[in-house]
């Protein structure tokens, strides 16, 4: 098992002291290897459950258990080093650095894991995605869909065991939506790394094999059900 | 890539900004070295060890004004004392030592000032345990010199070399018209003697204009030995002849040198060496002049280092405590400006902590930033200021007659570096805290 979400539980309070229920998911689970779309109405919580699954929130209650480990039960300096080392993530705006190089991206990403820098593995990454001839070059020298492939590679630097993927081609023109899809699917299959990947495109998510919608196995209201008793 | 090579990057990526701010650093530190150096060799040329005499003699008056013009040669005379009573010094059990100068004349290259002595003062040490190291023959004419080395840098001049000299200061006008060679050339000492020309004093007396009319010496003589009767007779008597000589017309107070007797010759001061071992019979002597003649002793350490915690040493510290200030308001300038920054950077912050960068790693990654910016600033004013005193020594040295080493590193100057580390720590913190406590999830979704 490579990913195993248990009794998740997610709330936010409002400044009036409301609490707002985002998840409450009883059971989801992924095999190592497995490539996941997951699709979802916008404000349904999918960005919220790709956090507390990489660790960059906590859920209320539940286990998110990544690679055998329970990522919700770790304290916070052992969840950041987890997350560099076994957790990849790709956004849907990119968020590579403006004042790094391409290259410099992919190093960053290596920077804090505490495996130490593979100059020559972020090089090949780079390669992989088309970008051998681009390494010196600043994300703003690049176009949309070639940031894109930066931050495929950069979120592949560490080895993960888990890639995310939040709606990565929702920024990219339709020429290269593909493209990155290809690449980030088959970087996957051929690393044998599970993805999980956010959508709302139904023509993205109709190539996935298993597709997952949020709505089905997410029931907010368990919070309040359970805040109640 | 490691933290230091990250907050490099940020500090790039807002060149301008990271420029300026440094650049305010470097402004305060450059300052606060120029301080340091030019305080340094005034603190070099006034210690005690730049003085290889233990009293200086003069004419009542300031202790002050006699040891900088007697010893640092950066004032005029403040009167003369007869020549008999430098006799009477050197008959002195008390002293070891007693060295004349007789000085007021500048040469007219370079206005350096022209001192008469005698070959004992070149045979002492002119600080403790150093001699002086002469390059060339003795003085053996009367208008022969000896020249320090930095009279002879900045002059050009060299033995064989000739010149003339103005009488009473730069300013007198009137030039004497003797010539006078160099015969050797100092090596360089760091002190007042590097911007001197020696000359002997029988070749000062010999400088026409340089004697005075007998009446007025006559006078001299009995103001001075007041108290002293029976040298007083005795110093008149010598004048006899010479009033005799006017009275017949045939004096010429201009050119006496021949048979000029003691009494009607003056000298500017008296430097005095004491036996080390006993310092209390330097006292004595000094206790002796203050009621005695119209003479007094001046301790030159003493008179210096009340100089030097006194007003010196104020204002060194007023100058250090206001680029201290200044570095301080630059060290504001570098909080603003990553203060100012951080809002633009949380999405960064967020970036990497999504990747895997602990809280302590971006704080750590804001307070290099600041450290980068506060150390860099620092090391460019420090080699600027000292860049600046070297290209600026020879015009301090010809301005205050101060020696610059412009490489004299000075304990405040050790103390700098762990400070600025210290501001950049202070600056530092408050952004750092504000990347510590960055939410991720918001600063990913702003």
């Amino acid at each position: 098992m490579s990913l195993l979400l248990e009794s998740i539980r997610k709330s936010y309070r409002e400044p009036g002291g409301r609490r707002i229920p985002v998840l409450g998911i009883e059971r989801f689970e992924m095999k190592q290897g497995e490539q996941v779309a997951l699709l979802g109405s916008s404000g349904g919580g999918k960005t919220t459950l790709l956090n507390i699954i990489s660790g960059i929130l906590t859920p209320d209650a539940g286990r998110v258990v990544v690679d055998g480990r329970d990522v919700a039960a770790m304290q916070e300096v052992v969840r950041d080093h987890f997350r560099a080392a076994r957790i990849g993530i790709v956004f849907q705006t990119f968020n590579l650095l403006p004042a790094f190089t391409a290259l410099e991206n992919v190093l960053l990403g290596m920077s804090f894991s505490g495996k130490g820098v593979d100059k020559t593995f972020a090089k090949q990454l780079l390669e992989r995605v088309g970008l051998g001839h681009r390494l010196n070059h600043s994300p703003q020298q690049m176009s949309v869909g070639e940031q894109q492939r930066v931050a495929v590679a950069r979120s592949l630097a560490n080895k993960p065991v888990l890639l995310l993927a939040d709606e990565p081609t929702a920024n990219v023109d339709p020429a290269n939506q593909q493209l990155i899809l290809d690449l980030i699917r088959d970087t996957c299959r051929d690393h044998n790394v599970t993805l999980l990947m956010v959508t709302h495109s139904l023509e993205v998510a109709g190539s996935f094999k298993r597709v997952e919608k949020l709505q089905d196995f997410n029931r907010p209201e368990l919070c309040l059900q359970e805040q109640a008793t | 890539m490691n933290l230091l090579t990250i907050a490099w990057k940020s500090i790039r990526q807002r060149r301008l900004a990271s420029s300026l701010t440094a650049l305010s650093i470097g402004l305060g530190v450059m300052l606060m070295v120029l301080v340091l150096v030019i305080f340094g060799a005034v603190d070099s040329a006034f210690n005690q060890t730049s003085v290889g005499y233990d009293l200086i003699v003069g004419p009542k008056g300031s202790d002050l004004q006699l040891v900088l013009s007697a010893v640092y040669r950066m004032q005029p005379p403040i009167e003369n004392l007869p020549y008999l009573f430098l006799e009477q010094m050197q008959k002195d059990p008390r002293v070891v030592s007693a060295v004349p100068l007789a000085f007021g004349d500048v040469t007219k290259e370079g206005s350096f000032p022209i001192v008469g002595t005698t070959t004992q003062y070149f045979e002492n040490e002119y600080m403790p345990r150093r001699k002086f190291r002469i390059r060339g023959s003795r003085i053996n004419g009367l208008f022969d010199t000896i020249i320090g080395s930095e009279v002879a840098r900045e002059n050009g001049w060299d033995q064989g070399s000739q010149f003339t000299i103005v009488h009473g200061g730069a300013d007198s006008g009137h030039v004497h018209d003797e010539k006078f060679t160099v015969v050797a050339v100092l090596a360089p000492t760091g002190t007042a003697n590097d911007r001197t020309v020696f000359l002997n004093l029988d070749g000062f007396y010999a400088i026409a204009g340089h004697g005075k009319p007998v009446n007025e010496i006559e006078k001299r003589l009995k103001d001075f030995y007041a108290a002293d009767p029976e040298r007083l007779v005795a110093a008149l008597k010598q004048l006899e002849g010479v009033k005799a000589e006017e009275a017949a017309g045939s004096h010429d107070h201009h050119n006496h040198a021949h048979a000029t007797p003691d009494a009607m010759k003056e000298i500017s001061a008296i430097l005095i060496k004491t036996d080390p071992d006993k310092p209390y019979l330097g006292v004595s002597l000094m206790s002796d002049l203050q009621t005695g003649y119209q003479a007094m002793a001046a301790n030159p350490v003493r008179t210096i280092q009340r100089l030097m915690n006194g007003l010196i040493g104020n204002i060194q510290k007023a100058l250090v405590a206001l680029t201290a200030i200044i570095i301080l308001v630059s060290g504001v300038g570098i909080f603003v400006s990553i203060y100012n920054s951080m809002s633009d950077r949380r999405r960064e912050i967020g970036i990497m902590r999504a990747l895997g960068a602990q809280r302590m790693h971006v704080f750590g990654i804001i307070l290099a930033e600041s450290a980068l910016l506060c150390i860099g600033g620092g090391l460019l004013g420090w080699l600027t200021g000292h860049g600046i005193a070297i290209v600026a020594s020879p015009w301090i040295v010809n301005q205050t007659g101060l020696l610059i080493n412009p490489w004299a590193l000075n304990v405040w100057e050790a103390v700098l570096f762990p400070v600025l580390v210290g501001l950049a720590v202070l600056v530092g913190f408050l952004p750092a805290m504000t990347a510590y406590r960055t939410n991720v999830a918001d600063a990913l979704s702003s």
